[in-house]
């Protein structure tokens, strides 16, 4: 059986190499194509930024949901509850058009001014706020959501015996988290943040919706309509996405590895 | 008179509708050591757990070394401390639980200078040669790189004993601290218990080992249905029991 499948695998090379179809030539002249590297930059950032943002957030929102504060607690239900139960197209589409729904900001204390000066800051959107920034926003917020529950998972599969143990020594709750909760949380956290972080990087394809057109996808598009072949500039944006996802499986690795101390039940035991 | 190292006065605590404890009082002296027995569910551990305020309670005192537990009398009336108030007075309590509770991402050495670190701030390398010291007192001295779960369960505990040491407590509460081990390993725990009692600890154990309040207690406190039924010494409460609750509980455990 495995041989079979050794054979078929080859076969689909050997066909794919000389296919005209996929046109190597422009493959390989478009793989390191000055554009092309840097939009795959804008990939990069629009996943690490949206993530890092995301992790705090979900941090936050996932120790909201443990408080015994109602409000708290209601306001990440809600807020994981509208976020994970749309589309993410369709909430980046969202944003794109906030800036037509909402034209001016203000931050500070409303209603309140002496004269002509008012305690606060105006933002006229469409001028401040860029494509790429919109993007990081909806990105942000929809995995914030799903960042949240993973948060929350992590915490409650610390067992409460280590929250009494860190607080008959006498640490505050705050230590009692930094030092004992969270650290044993990260061990079960990181796999699925490993796998959220891979599957954002993908979801980045998406902000076309908002209309963000500088990553990878939409650059390797615009290329494509361009020179009229397609289907190398698909593999082409398919290897770039590879080889980011590889280099995050290889980090995943070594955090994981990091964070099982201790947990390893095959380490030599000694007597 | 000296002042009693612990002092719990007409201790009450419900979950819920549920009375888990009815007015118990206990009391040891500087360097005693007391002994609660008592069938499960019959609020043993709630009120060890009160005494360093890891539970609530509704009604009642108590009192260590002199000064009430988790509460600011003003007034006549009783006030909660602040959460960072219980946890400087939790510092002079060492408390070792049924299940050991150490961190698993840390090794033996780490466990037990936690505290020495993190709370009392003292520098790495004074904390790691007191952390030494007491793994070794409590026959551990070679397994410091270890994990918990490289240990047997006997180990484990003992790494619990030494860190809960390492704070310097003025009382160490003990919840059933060998009722999780197997038999043969149960013998390690004790005898570091009772070493630990010949220095002068003050130490109040739940515990289900007959032959070691009879040897090691001073006083022997027989709970059930969240009330003290009888107390006074292992010869009187063991070896005489008055109550008939005391001898029914006693002739099955013994």
């Amino acid at each position: 059986m495995a041989l079979l499948l050794l054979l078929a695998l080859a076969g689909i090379a050997v066909d794919a190499a000389s296919r005209e179809a996929y046109e190597w030539s422009a493959y390989w002249k478009y793989l390191f194509d000055g554009r092309v590297i840097k939009a795959s930059i804008v990939t990069l950032e629009l996943t690490l930024l949206s993530m890092l943002f995301a992790i705090i957030l979900g941090v936050a929102l996932g120790v909201m949901r443990r408080t015994d504060n109602p409000i708290f607690k209601n306001f990440a239900w809600l807020f994981i509850w509208i976020f994970r139960g749309t589309p993410v197209y369709v909430q980046l589409v969202f944003w794109g058009l906030f800036s037509t729904i909402y034209k001016e900001m203000f931050i500070g204390i409303p209603w309140v001014s002496i004269g002509d000066f008012q305690f606060g800051v105006h933002f006229t959107l469409s001028q401040t706020a860029s494509l790429f920034w919109i993007a990081v926003l909806g990105l942000t917020l929809n995995e914030a959501a799903y960042m949240a529950e993973i948060v929350r998972g992590g915490l409650l599969a610390v067992d409460s015996g280590q929250e009494e143990a860190a607080k008959s020594i006498g640490m505050s709750n705050w230590q009692t988290m930094r030092h004992i909760v969270i650290p044993q949380a990260m061990r079960v956290i990181i796999p699925p943040t490993g796998n959220e972080v891979i599957s954002m990087l993908k979801t980045t394809s998406l902000v076309t919706a908002v209309p963000l057109v500088t990553d990878l996808y939409a650059r390797t598009r615009d290329i494509a309509n361009e020179t009229y072949n397609p289907i190398p500039l698909l593999l082409v944006a398919c290897s770039w996405y590879l080889f980011y996802t590889t280099i995050l499986m290889i980090a995943q690795y070594f955090l994981e590895k990091r964070f099982g101390r201790g947990f390893n039940r095959n380490a030599v035991i000694s007597a | 008179m000296t002042t009693l190292m612990v002092d719990a006065q007409e201790i009450t605590k419900s979950y819920g509708s549920h009375k888990v404890l009815k007015g118990v009082s206990l009391s040891v002296e500087p360097g005693g050591v007391a002994c609660i027995i008592g069938p499960s569910g019959s609020g043993k551990s709630t009120f060890l757990r009160c005494i360093n305020h890891l539970e609530k309670i509704d009604g009642g005192r108590i009192f260590v070394d002199g000064k009430i537990i988790g509460y600011r009398e003003a007034h006549g009336k009783l006030y909660e401390l602040r959460e960072s108030e219980a946890d400087v007075q939790r510092r002079d309590i060492g408390m070792v639980f049924q299940r050991f509770n150490l961190f698993p991402h840390m090794t033996a050495l780490q466990n037990v200078i936690a505290g020495l670190i993190h709370v009392q701030k003292i520098e790495r390398k004074q904390a790691e040669a007191e952390g030494q010291e007491l793994l070794e007192r409590v026959g551990l001295g070679n397994k410091s790189s270890h994990f918990p779960s490289q240990l047997s369960g006997g180990q484990q505990q003992r790494v619990a004993i030494a860190r809960a040491l390492a704070m310097k407590p003025k009382l160490m509460l003990f919840d059933e601290p060998t009722s999780a081990l197997d038999p043969e390993l149960v013998g390690d725990v004790l005898q570091v218990m009772k070493d630990l009692a010949a220095t002068g600890m003050t130490m109040i154990v739940v515990t289900h080992e007959m032959g070691f309040a009879r040897e090691v207690a001073d006083s022997i406190f027989f709970m059930d249905e969240g009330m003290v039924v009888e107390s006074g010494s292992p010869e009187q409460v063991l070896g005489n029991p008055q109550e008939v609750r005391t001898r029914e509980f006693l002739s099955k455990v013994l």
